[in-house]
């Protein structure tokens, strides 16, 4: 052996297993850092005491009634989208087209609203809007899987295009249903009547919103974790050839969890647009489809972990944004702000699934 | 005629900040690393290039142009290899996933800059926006000896460094021993370790030039394309996503992303030019771009000639002991 090498002064291990708490007590570990450094920034930029700034961002999360329903119908927004995303993620398919696939779901439901709400009651144009929705969502997330499926072409970069072209697609029904003339938006669709509107339940407005993501967060759930279809999901994903080898169409399950999660997305563009804004616009999504992305991501596609996750993010848009108005600055301070704490909550990640040793600390165990 | 030139004048202005950041992206892509943080480095580039300029411009009573494009120049080039820096670290070292931490730095850098930008705006007096016009002045100045050639008669020296930047990093991929080693550790980098490559320290240079490339679309934008000035109007990020479409389109080739930018801006500005459309049918001419792309993709992947394939280790992470 060469006398002259030595033990480098730090190395890296893959841990074998890691017992779970062990993880999140990283990840919280992670986040407390992060949170640390985002209160630093702040303080750098406003000169306040970061306790009280934290305390403005739970007063804008939750300060009244209302804006916890805001909060709350935004994380079901978030978390919707999030869960549209996990068959494709757990199958190892990057779909990073859940903007696009949530606008389209948008354009269906408003066209159903604009053009059938005249003679058709709530109840049916919901049904009908939910359907196209879905339909929408599901051919425009099938369009990239197709193509793998078939020539292997790169599906990253073929749902990131897909994107653009739904966002000009919006551009063009905004033009199309303009409404007042040369307003450049499509106003409120149904203003007076509210047909096609979600019903409020229980006495509040986003009820419905926040039911209709919780029923798909356990139906997920239970889809991937217990039916045949997860299962062959999980096998695409980790290995193409161990699935043709068992007898799993690799092309047919591919084609198919990608018009699922497609559809999925749609759905929360019906639930954005007839639930929420009642109105179409190229912010109908408003970069939640890439939001999402890091959610599902960070969840390790269990769609229970991705309400943590959701929230979390939601609830520091909120905040920022409260800081924002109240310290007379711009909105813009959350991305930042979620910026840092992703990158911290990434960088942790590695710490779960490695170890470091120092040098002359036999084995680090 | 008249109408042909300002298309095309509008065009390789428009094309020069997708070329940028095309031909940075290509560089990073090539080590393996598909880096989404395109629009997220622009941002930064941008935004540090124009802070630059307002601090030196508002510190100094009569500020020199030549010295306020170094200081630009400077400060942008720092900040894009900063985000080009935290990606590496994150995706390389600390083997993060590479897509999530690309849209989160797209996240961050347009958070930076919309901030800052907004805070500069309200510096510069209320409801008046911030303007650096020396500097944006030095930015498009151009060369005498081409005032008289139609379509070069109005681009700065940025247009032709993009131009330029393009064939040395064409000629560094294909020509010079680094420019093989990156590529081997891109197509394989099991191979490349084997070989004697530090696929890490090639991955880390490759991203952070790459993203110093990238951030000089910013720079170009802030600087020539809106002369100076900032608007929280998401721009760059729309201009960031084109670049990354670009890389597709010139099949990782930066001399083909030279024509292919070009080529981008004449379909994106081409609505504008052409007698008798509607506001609808505008914005369905604007989505060409992006069609074609995705008809370049298709294409290549089904022709399979394997000088048009992306690098094939893109967007996999590489750990030596996990083979």
């Amino acid at each position: 052996m060469n006398p002259t090498h030595r033990e480098p002064w730090i190395r890296i291990a893959r841990r074998d297993s890691i017992a779970a708490w062990h993880g999140w007590l990283i990840r919280l570990a992670g986040l407390l850092l992060a949170l640390l450094v985002s209160a630093v920034v702040i303080y750098l930029i406003v000169r306040l005491n970061p306790i009280k700034v934290y305390s403005a961002m739970f007063e804008g999360n939750f300060g009244t009634n209302r804006r916890m329903w805001v909060t709350f119908r935004d994380i079901a927004m978030l978390l919707c989208i999030g869960i549209g995303l996990a068959p494709a993620f757990k199958m190892r398919f990057w779909n990073i087209g859940a903007e696009g696939q949530v606008l389209v779901g948008g354009i269906a439901t408003a066209a159903v609203m604009i053009y059938c709400g005249k003679f058709m009651p709530t109840w049916a144009l919901l049904i009908a809007s939910l359907l196209a929705s879905l339909v929408a969502g599901a051919v425009w997330g099938g369009i990239p899987a197709a193509f793998k499926a078939r020539y292997g072409t790169n599906e990253t970069l073929f749902t990131l295009m897909m994107n653009y072209v739904a966002i000009q697609l919006t551009s063009y029904f905004v033009a199309v249903w303009e409404n007042p003339f040369g307003s450049n938006t499509v106003g409120i669709i149904n203003q007076r009547t509210q047909t096609g509107w979600f019903p409020p339940l229980l006495g509040q407005k986003y009820m419905l919103n926040v039911l209709l993501v919780l029923v798909l967060t356990v139906a997920m759930f239970v889809y991937l974790r217990y039916s045949k279809h997860g299962y062959e999901i999980a096998v695409v994903g980790e290995s193409n050839k161990t699935a043709r080898y068992i007898g799993i169409s690799v092309k047919r399950v591919l084609i198919r969890t990608m018009m699922l999660s497609g559809a999925v997305c749609g759905l929360a563009g019906f639930i954005a647009v007839a639930g929420a804004s009642h109105t179409i616009s190229t912010s109908t999504a408003g970069g939640s489809g890439f939001t999402a992305i890091i959610v599902a991501w960070l969840a390790k596609f269990n769609t229970f972990v991705m309400v943590l996750v959701a929230g979390l993010l939601v609830f520091l848009e909120k905040g920022a944004i409260q800081i924002a108005s109240q310290y007379n600055l711009n909105d813009y301070a959350s991305q930042m702000i979620t910026g840092i704490i992703l990158f911290f909550i990434l960088g942790s990640e590695f710490f779960t699934r490695y170890r470091v040793i120092f040098r002359g600390r036999k084995g680090g165990r | 005629m008249a109408q042909v030139l300002s298309l095309l004048q509008a065009a390789i202005v428009f094309g020069t900040v997708i070329l940028f950041g095309a031909v940075g992206e290509i560089l990073t892509e090539k080590s393996g690393n598909l880096n989404l943080g395109v629009p997220g480095i622009m941002y930064l580039g941008g935004i540090a290039g124009l802070g630059g300029a307002f601090l030196y411009e508002t510190s100094v009573a009569a500020p020199v142009p030549l010295v306020g494009l170094i200081i630009a120049l400077f400060c942008a080039l720092l900040a894009s290899v900063l985000a080009g820096f935290i990606y590496s670290f994150l995706t390389i070292t600390l083997r993060a996933n590479q897509n999530v931490t690309g849209l989160t730095l797209t996240i961050f850098g347009s958070g930076v800059a919309n901030f800052l930008g907004g805070a500069m705006n309200k510096m510069a007096g209320g409801v008046g926006q911030i303007s650096v016009s020396a500097t944006s002045s030095a930015y498009r100045a151009t060369f005498p000896f081409l005032s008289e050639v139609g379509v070069l008669s109005s681009l700065g020296f940025m247009t032709y460094l993009a131009i330029v930047l393009a064939f040395i990093m064409s000629w560094f991929l294909r020509k010079t021993r680094k420019g093989l080693n990156l590529r081997a550790v891109g197509e394989n980098p099991a191979t490349a370790d084997a070989a004697g490559i530090s696929v890490t320290k090639y991955k880390y240079l490759s991203t952070c030039v790459g993203a110093a490339v990238t951030g000089l679309g910013g720079l170009y934008y802030v600087m020539d394309y809106i002369k100076g000035t900032w608007a929280n109007d998401g721009g760059i990020e729309k201009l960031g996503w084109l670049a990354v479409a670009l890389v597709i389109f010139a099949r990782w080739k930066p001399r083909h992303a030279i024509w292919g930018s070009y080529l981008f801006g004449v379909l994106f500005w081409l609505y504008f030019y052409i007698g008798g459309l509607t506001r609808s049918s505008q914005e369905l001419f604007k989505m060409l771009p992006y069609i074609v792309t995705i008809l370049v993709l298709i294409v290549v992947s089904m022709r399979r000639k394997h000088e048009n394939q992306p690098p094939a280790s893109l967007g996999q992470p590489y750990f030596r002991e996990d083979r």
